[in-house]
């Protein structure tokens, strides 16, 4: 953000030859401990586990399409259930929508956000040579894989009904206890163990690097706000995670060594559960929107060419959004049966959090007025993110009241308020993030008119895969149902075409991949212009093996959110 | 009342027609399910016509007992709908009034975000603005966007709180106590104050359903028979795993949690059939276990009782027939596991 990059460029060319001296093949990428190389295998990792979370929403959304039972007795068998037993069939649903949450949670956002995003730009950003534990670095993401591996195992095990975990991703007991006997629950659970172990060594490590590592002059309040957002965000794992580690292992005791934490037969209670995994939960959505909060601020304020608006309130406003987020988490659980005072706090607190939200969304829009804005592809993908989440977000407010959602809680109101705030907010400013950082990633440069075609066809997909699911939710249709009452027909054929127009345009993607490997133009050190303030357009692209061996300097007669910089004018 | 219902229409109308036109398509089904509304309204308004009407639908009084036909349209979803279903409860009505408040604030402030958008790309483009101004406070404006949604979310708030408050209203001491206990995968209902009988409701496969007229997923074998315009207590919990009690057009959902019993207060404003859905993941067949809950006037209520086996408050003298009721009703539990639809 706030840098005037003369000082170390003179550097730049003297330790570039030492820089780019490479380990071999397995040494780079089995062993790595560069932040840059783990970034990429995060990144590649969480497009595969997208496609396969994003194959399972396609069986859903095809055995969907209409009434009846069609698809699931052709899918059963390819995962070792009797397609002629009824039951293994509907349980066969259950593993879809249990495996589809905690895949594109654990496997594709979260890896994506934090360990793609945030490990290849939190040091560029600040000004580091690289992560403060290199090496834990390295486990973090290969528990990440082997935890991918438990979860997919789970898929061929017994379940209890039929092979894999149906639990859902929230894993309630006692279905997840007395209610699924066989080892696919517990590979589920030890999935998260091992995904979990990963993420806290992840976040003790980005919050080590941010505290002790950022370059001389980058204060605090002159950090840009993607690395603040992960600041916040590895807070939230730090203090989350080992939540949902307790509460899980807790499970894993109940179900194999005679415990009852969560049996009332044994003095137990389900409900217990349920605190203990939305104290962790509700934290676990910011976690995956935050880094999109700080992508969507460095984007829209490069293809503006402005600085953002009202730095410390966009700063400050991620940091109560984490605060808050910790004391909100029984509105999961407005039907549980909770005492009335309880539920009244509940209710006030969630509204609480659409003030900060707001405050971002208009500090963008702001950030955007006045300013001379160019629709580049990161640019596109992100003023649809600051809408659609705006849609889920007023969703989320009307969700918020305990009273209201009675009628609503567990319909697929919720799926369509969720899915407009990760699988739109998320996704989007995923998809934002990639565009904006590929050419300097690759060096390559990604045809804009592609990506282009990739939005429209993303954006108009997931508006009608999603929009028409808040009617079916008002009208009563509960989630997590394979098999529908025919009035409820009409909405969810929408719906599934929606998923085909969503999926085509992912061929978009795909191609534009290949194409920026094969043919893609050389990308420039700052391919963006004048608006790309931060630290890391001020490198090559890609940037060299080892980057700033010699510190940059970042000089403080400008604070950081009234200066626009131009390292390398356009 | 019918002032009230017709302002009432009025407001679903334009509220529903503000939804659809956010993404302009559904339009026909907004009119449809409008017009439908309209009609709820007015069956509300006149609850004496209403009730005269379905008792028609009865058939044989004290006697035999037959399921009511269901209304279409009543207690159960309908094509292409795109709102709450109409509400057959007075906290149905308090809370479709916040609701309906909900989808205007939901409207207003997406429509309100998505034209700040378009003015700012048409006017702040680069061909429109070459260069970019420097602003980056100001600290008027950051303190009018912190404090005007705080304050709608005060005026939103209070409204709800009222709701919560109305809806944990303890039942009174002669309210008649239902028990909904789920299992995987069907519904018992048994009747404390009525001489403990158990009733298990299981779903009807998709052939049974178009038999008699109803729509299946949602039809089941014994519904739950309870009084219409009377105080319900009604709790629910489960026997292995979790499940929800939910009926959408009564805006009732309550978990059923092993080990606890919970509780809350249903009064159904007139005679229907209330189709529900079972609303917590239970296993393999959690979509297969549909609740429909059959509200009758008190008289018929408690000819149905009696014919259950079951006992009427004042009629002490008919409990010995409770016993072989109980019988029965364990007969067709052992009987209850039936497939589902294929």
């Amino acid at each position: 953000m706030a840098t005037t990059a003369d000082h170390f460029e003179a550097h730049h060319e003297d330790h570039a030859h030492d820089a780019d001296h490479k380990p071999g093949f397995f040494a780079r990428w089995f062993m790595s401990t560069n932040h840059k190389d783990i970034g990429t295998l995060y990144l590649i990792f969480a497009i595969i586990a997208g496609i396969v979370g994003g194959a399972i929403s396609g069986i859903m959304r095809w055995e969907l399409a209409e009434p009846g039972l069609q698809v699931l007795n052709q899918v059963a068998p390819f995962f070792g259930a009797d397609p002629t037993q009824m039951d293994q069939n509907l349980h066969m649903w259950n593993v879809f929508i249990t495996a589809h949450g905690l895949i594109m949670v654990f496997f594709m956002v979260m890896p994506a956000m934090i360990g793609g995003f945030g490990n290849w730009f939190v040091p560029l950003m600040i000004g580091a040579p690289d992560m403060a534990f290199p090496r834990m670095n390295n486990i973090s993401f290969w528990l990440t894989v082997a935890g991918f591996c438990s979860l997919l195992f789970s898929l061929f095990v017994p379940g209890g009904t039929g092979p894999g975990a149906g639990t859902g991703w929230t894993v309630y007991a006692p279905l997840s206890t007395t209610g699924s006997q066989g080892p696919a629950v517990d590979f589920a659970i030890f999935s998260l163990h091992l995904a979990g172990a990963g993420s806290i060594l992840g976040a003790t490590n980005f919050i080590t690097t941010i505290f002790n590592m950022r370059a001389p002059g980058m204060t605090l309040h002159k950090m840009p706000l993607f690395v603040w957002s992960v600041l916040v965000t590895a807070f939230l794992l730090l203090l989350a995670l080992p939540v949902l580690a307790a509460a899980i292992t807790m499970l894993i005791t109940d179900r194999n060594f005679g415990t009852t934490f969560f049996d009332p037969a044994g003095g137990g209670d389900p409900i217990l559960y349920q605190h203990l995994f939305w104290f962790f939960g509700h934290p676990e959505v910011y976690i995956m929107i935050l880094p999109g909060f700080g992508m969507i601020s460095q984007i829209v304020s490069t293809f503006s060419r402005k600085p953002v608006f009202g730095y410390l309130g966009m700063a400050y406003a991620m940091v109560a959004i984490g605060v808050v987020g910790f004391v909100v988490w029984a509105h999961h659980m407005y039907t549980v049966g909770l005492d009335v005072n309880t539920k009244m706090y509940f209710t006030a607190a969630t509204m609480v959090i659409a003030v900060p939200t707001g405050v971002k969304i208009f500090s963008w829009i702001a950030t955007m007025w006045g300013g001379s804005i160019e629709f580049k592809s990161p640019m596109v993908w992100a003023i649809g993110m600051i809408f659609l989440f705006t849609v889920g977000g007023v969703t989320g407010v009307y969700l918020a009241n305990g009273g209201v959602d009675d009628v609503v809680h567990d319909t697929y109101f919720v799926v369509a308020h969720f899915h407009y705030v990760l699988s739109m907010g998320a996704v989007f400013s995923l998809f934002a993030g990639f565009y904006y950082w590929f050419p300097k990633m690759s060096g390559k440069m990604h045809s804009e008119l592609l990506a282009h075609l990739h939005f429209w066809g993303f954006f108009i997909g997931v508006n009608v895969i999603f929009f028409p699911q808040h009617f079916l939710g008002l009208q009563g249709m509960p989630r997590r149902y394979p098999d529908y009452a025919d009035a409820y027909a009409y909405w969810n054929e929408i719906s599934s075409i929606g998923y085909v127009i969503m999926a085509g345009s992912m061929i978009f993607f795909f191609i534009n991949l290949v194409y920026a490997f094969t043919a893609g133009k050389k990308a420039a050190d700052n391919p963006w212009g004048a608006g790309a303030t931060t630290l890391e357009w001020s490198l090559s692209s890609p940037p060299p093996f080892h980057q700033f061996s010699t510190l940059p300097v970042i000089e403080d007669h400008h604070t950081a959110h009234d200066h626009l910089s131009d390292p390398k004018p356009a | 009342m019918k002032i009230l219902g017709s302002l009432n229409g009025f407001h679903r109308i334009v509220a529903s027609l503000a939804m659809a036109a956010m993404l302009a398509f559904g339009a026909q089904g907004a009119m449809a399910q409008d017009a439908a509304d309209a009609t709820a309204q007015i069956e509300q308004a006149d609850p004496a016509a209403a009730a005269d009407a379905s008792s028609a639908d009865v058939g044989p009084g004290s006697g035999g007992y037959t399921p009511m036909k269901p209304t279409e349209g009543k207690g159960m979803p309908v094509a292409k709908g795109i709102d709450v279903q109409p509400q057959y409860s007075p906290i149905g009505h308090q809370a479709n009034a916040l609701h309906i408040g909900l989808v205007w604030v939901m409207a207003i402030i997406s429509i309100f975000v998505l034209a700040l958008f378009v003015w700012v790309i048409l006017k702040f483009n680069k061909r429109a603005n070459p260069v970019p101004s420097k602003t980056s406070h100001n600290t008027l404006i950051e303190v009018v966007w912190t404090v005007v949604p705080a304050l709608v979310l005060l005026g939103i708030a209070i409204p709800s709180i009222g709701l919560l408050s109305a809806q944990y209203k303890t039942p009174p001491k002669d309210a008649i106590t239902i028990k909904a206990t789920g299992y995987q995968w069907y519904w018992g209902y048994s009747y404390p104050d009525n001489g403990d009988f158990e009733v298990v409701s299981n779903m009807l496969t998709k052939e049974e359903a178009d038999a008699r007229g109803e729509p299946h997923q949602l039809a089941v074998d014994n519904r739950m028979v309870v009084p219409a315009g009377v105080p319900i207590r009604l709790q629910t919990t489960a026997a292995d795993v979790i499940h929800s009690f939910a009926v959408p057009s009564l805006w009732f959902k309550l978990d059923a949690v092993p080990g606890r019993l919970n509780e809350k207060l249903l009064f159904i404003d007139e005679p229907g059939v209330y189709y529900g859905q079972c609303s917590e993941l239970c296993g393999a067949r959690h979509g297969y276990m549909p609740i429909a809950v059959e509200a009758l006037p008190m008289d018929q209520y408690n000819a149905w009782v009696l014919a259950q086996g079951g006992t009427v408050a004042g009629a002490e003298d008919a409990a010995p027939a409770a016993a072989p009721a109980e019988d029965a009703a364990g007969a067709e539990a052992e009987a209850a596991p039936a497939a589902p639809a294929a």
